[in-house]
C-alpha cells in the first residue's frame, strides 16, 4: 500500500487559515489501512480545526466526507455536486489522490493533509516499511525476492557494500541491511552461487529519471 | 462506603477505557467541557489485557492536538484506578476539578456564547 | 612482463615487487600546497599515491584536481572515485579528464552514504554500482568504448583496482565477492584497514583456495592508531571496522604520550607479519592525517628503499 502519515495539525492551520468554507476529504483505501487519512482520521482534524476557528473568533464551516478512493474518476465525482459551496478542501488522501481532485476541480484550491512517504507493508501495528520504488523494471527474481533498490540505501545491485555490519545497515542500526536479506534469502532458496552473477547495470529510464511515467493498456482501453 | 465528591462532573460509564477514542475526547471538548479526566483500571489489569494503556496513548495525542489548537492539552488527563479505591478516585477528581478551575473555562465555550451573543 | 597499462604501481607489481601505496586526503579548501605538502613528505617512501574522493561524505577538494596537482609533481596518483555523487555520464567525463593528464590508476568504490558527511540532507546519485563501475573503466580502456556504445578516441589507460572489506559482514560471501570484482575486471585490490589479522588472513586463504590471489593483486590496508581513544572509536563508531579488544587493550595500556610509538609499532608488526602470507602483493597505509609518519613505517617495516621500474 502507499504508506503515508498525518500532517502536524499547526502546518495544516497554516495553510487553510484565510478559508472560511473546507472540506475535509479521506480516502478508504491505503491511508485508511495506515491509519492517516480515513474516516477517522477525517474527523478528528475537522474537530481540532474547527475548535481552533472557534477559538480564534472565526466562522468557518468545516464539512466532512469520506470518499471510496480519490485516484478513480467514478469516486471522486461524488463530491461534484457540493464542491463548489466550499472554497478550499484539504484532502487526506495519498499525493495522487490530492492531485487527481485538483486537476478534476481546476478552481478549487485542494491542499495535502498527509505526507506521503512510501510504498510498504504492515510490519505489525504501528509499523509501516518501505519495499518498493516502482522502478518499473522488477528484477525481485534475482534478488532472492528482496528489493535492492528500495532495501540498500545506496540501492547496490551488486551488494553489500563494505559497511554492513552484523546484519545492518551502515547508515542505522536499526535498519536492516538489504544486501544481508538478499544473501539469507538466496542461501534459504539454495541458490548462494547465483551471487556471483554480476548484475548488469540498470536501465533506469523506467524508473523516475526517464520522466513522468504512464501505463497504456490498449487492450481494456474504452 | 458512600464518598461525596464535586458535582460538576458528568460520569460517563464505558466498559473499558479502550473504547475511548481521540474523536470521543475531542467532540467533548468542541461541546464545551472544561477537561476531561480517563479512569481506567491499573496498568497491567486491565479485563481487555491493554485497553487502559491503548486509552493512554490517545489521551497522549489528544493532549497534543489540544495544545496545538490553543486549548491547552493538560485539560485531559488519564489515571490508572483500581475500584477498590474510592477514596483515591475522589482525590483525582477533586485534583482535576481544582485544576481545570485554575485553568479558566474551555475557551471554546466562551467562544460560542460570545456568538450567539 | 606484459602490463596492460603504463601504470608505474602496475609495472611494479607484475615484476614481483611488493608496492606501498599511502593515500592523501584533499582540503576542505582549494589551498593546492594542502596536497603538495603530504605528498612530498611521502613520495620517496611510496610507488603511488591515492587521492580520496570526498572521504566520509564530507565534501572536499575534488580527488581529480588533487591527482592532477601530483601528476605534475612527477608523482604516481591513484585516482578513488566513487558512485554516490555522479551519474554515468559524470564518471565517464571525469575518467577521460583523468585520462587527459595521463593519470593511470582508478580505484572504484561505492562510497559512504551522504549521511556521514556534512550535506546529510542532499540526494546521491548510485547510478551504477562499484562493481559496475569496475567493469566500465575496463570498457572504456580495453574496449574504447563509451558505456553508450560509441568509440571513445585516445582511450583512457588505467590499472583498475578495486576496495575489499574482510571484515565487513556477511563474512561467508566476502570471499565471492571478491572473485566477484575480479571478474567485474579488478587488478588490484586495497582492503579495509586490517587490525583482526587472523581474520584476514582465514579471508586470504580462502580466497587462495579459489586461487584468486593469481588472478588480482592484493594491497593490504594497514592504519596506525594514534591513540588509544582513536583505537575505541574505529572500534565502536567505524561501520565495517573490526578491531579486536586486545588491540584496543594493547593501546590502552601504555601512557598517553607513549600510544602513538604504540600505535606505530603495532601497524609495523602487522606489516611484517603479513609480508610473509603468501596472496599479499604489497601494503596500502592510510595514516589519517599523520602522513609524516609514513616514511617511518615504510622504513620500519623494511619496505624501503622503494623499488625502481623504467618507465
Ligand atoms: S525491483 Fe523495482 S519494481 Fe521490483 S520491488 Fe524493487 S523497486 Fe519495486
Ligand atoms: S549496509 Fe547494506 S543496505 Fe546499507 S548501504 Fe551497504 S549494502 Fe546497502
Amino acid at each position: 500500500m502507499i504508506v503515508a502519515k498525518k500532517k502536524p495539525v499547526e502546518e495544516i492551520i497554516e495553510e487553510v487559515k484565510n478559508y472560511e468554507k473546507i472540506l475535509v476529504v479521506g480516502c478508504n483505501e491505503c491511508v485508511t489501512v495506515c491509519e492517516a487519512g480515513g474516516k477517522k482520521e477525517v474527523a478528528v482534524l475537522a474537530s481540532a480545526l474547527r475548535m481552533y476557528f472557534m477559538n480564534q473568533g472565526k466562522d468557518i464551516r468545516l464539512d466532512e466526507v469520506t470518499l471510496e478512493r480519490q485516484c478513480d474518476h467514478e469516486y471522486l465525482e461524488e463530491i461534484r455536486n457540493i464542491i463548489d459551496q466550499y472554497d478550499a478542501v484539504i484532502s487526506l488522501a495519498c499525493g495522487v489522490g490530492v492531485q487527481f481532485m485538483a486537476e478534476k476541480y481546476f478552481s478549487t484550491p485542494i491542499l495535502p493533509g498527509v505526507d506521503t512517504c512510501f510504498m510498504g507493508a504492515a510490519e505489525e501495528r504501528g509499523v509501516w516499511s518501505e519495499r518498493c520504488q516502482g522502478c518499473g523494471h522488477c528484477i525481485l527474481a534475482r534478488t532472492g525476492g528482496i528489493c535492492p533498490v528500495s532495501r540498500c540505501a545506496k540501492r547496490l545491485f551488486n551488494g553489500p557494500c563494505g559497511g554492513s555490519t552484523k546484519g545492518h545497515c551502515e547508515i542505522d542500526k536499526d535498519l536492516v541491511c538489504g544486501w544481508q536479506l538478499i544473501i539469507d534469502r538466496l542461501k534459504e532458496l539454495g541458490r548462494l552461487e547465483d551471487y556471483e552473477i554480476i548484475a548488469p547495470i540498470k536501465d533506469w529510464s523506467t524508473e523516475r529519471a526517464g520522466g513522468p511515467r504512464k501505463v497504456v493498456r490498449e487492450d481494456v482501453r474504452q | 462506603m458512600r464518598l461525596r465528591y464535586p458535582s460538576n462532573i458528568r460520569i460517563i460509564l464505558l466498559p473499558c477505557t479502550g473504547k475511548v477514542d481521540v474523536i470521543h475526547l475531542l467532540r467533548a471538548f468542541e461541546k464545551g467541557a472544561d477537561g476531561a479526566c480517563i479512569v481506567g483500571c491499573l496498568e497491567g489489569e486491565c479485563h481487555y489485557n491493554n485497553g487502559n494503556i491503548r486509552a493512554r496513548k490517545r489521551v497522549e495525542q489528544v493532549r497534543q492536538i489540544l495544545d496545538s489548537i490553543g486549548i491547552g492539552g493538560e485539560r485531559v488527563q488519564m489515571y490508572n484506578v483500581s475500584s477498590s479505591e474510592a477514596p483515591r478516585f475522589v482525590k483525582i477528581v477533586e485534583e482535576m476539578t481544582e485544576k481545570i478551575i485554575s485553568m479558566g473555562p474551555n475557551p471554546i465555550k466562551i467562544a460560542r456564547k460570545r456568538k450567539a451573543a | 612482463m606484459k602490463t596492460n597499462t603504463p601504470s608505474k604501481l602496475e609495472k611494479i607489481l607484475k615484476a614481483g615487487h611488493m608496492a606501498v601505496t599511502s593515500e592523501c586526503g584533499p582540503p576542505r579548501g582549494s589551498d593546492p600546497e594542502a596536497i603538495t605538502k603530504k605528498a612530498e613528505m611521502i613520495k620517496n617512501h611510496v610507488d603511488a599515491i591515492n587521492i580520496t574522493d570526498n572521504q566520509t561524505s564530507v565534501t572536499r577538494l575534488c580527488s581529480l584536481a588533487a591527482c592532477i596537482r601530483l601528476k605534475l609533481m612527477g608523482l604516481e596518483p591513484v585516482l578513488q572515485m566513487v558512485v554516490r555523487d555522479r551519474n554515468r555520464i559524470a564518471l565517464q567525463s571525469d575518467i577521460l579528464g583523468a585520462a587527459s593528464f595521463d593519470i593511470y590508476n582508478i580505484l572504484c568504490l561505492s562510497g559512504d552514504h551522504q549521511q556521514f558527511g556534512d550535506n546529510p540532507q542532499g540526494q546521491n546519485v548510485f547510478d551504477i554500482d562499484s562493481m559496475q563501475l569496475i567493469q566500465m573503466v575496463r570498457l572504456m580502456r580495453d574496449e574504447g568504448k563509451f558505456l553508450g556504445g560509441d568509440d571513445i578516441e585516445r582511450p583512457p589507460r588505467m590499472f583498475v583496482g578495486a576496495a575489499a572489506n574482510p571484515f565487513a559482514d556477511p563474512f561467508e560471501i566476502r570471499v565471492p565477492r571478491l572473485a566477484k570484482k575480479i571478474a567485474a575486471g579488478a587488478e588490484f585490490i586495497q582492503t579495509q584497514c586490517i587490525y583482526n589479522l587472523d581474520k584476514f588472513e582465514l579471508w586470504l586463504k580462502q580466497a587462495r583456495d579459489r586461487g584468486l590471489h593469481e588472478r588480482v593483486f592484493i594491497l593490504a590496508g594497514v592504519t596506525p592508531f594514534k591513540s588509544a581513544g582513536m583505537a575505541k572509536y574505529m572500534k565502536n563508531r567505524v561501520p565495517g571496522m573490526d578491531v579486536p579488544d586486545e588491540v584496543v587493550k594493547r593501546m590502552s595500556g601504555v601512557p598517553k604520550e607513549k600510544q602513538a610509538e604504540e600505535g606505530i609499532k603495532i601497524c609495523v608488526e602487522s606489516i611484517q607479519r603479513l609480508k610473509e602470507v603468501e596472496g599479499v602483493s604489497g601494503f596500502h597505509i592510510m595514516a589519517i592525517e599523520w602522513e609524516e609518519k609514513v616514511p617511518e613505517i615504510v622504513e620500519r617495516a623494511g619496505l624501503y628503499p622503494r623499488p625502481s621500474v623504467e618507465d
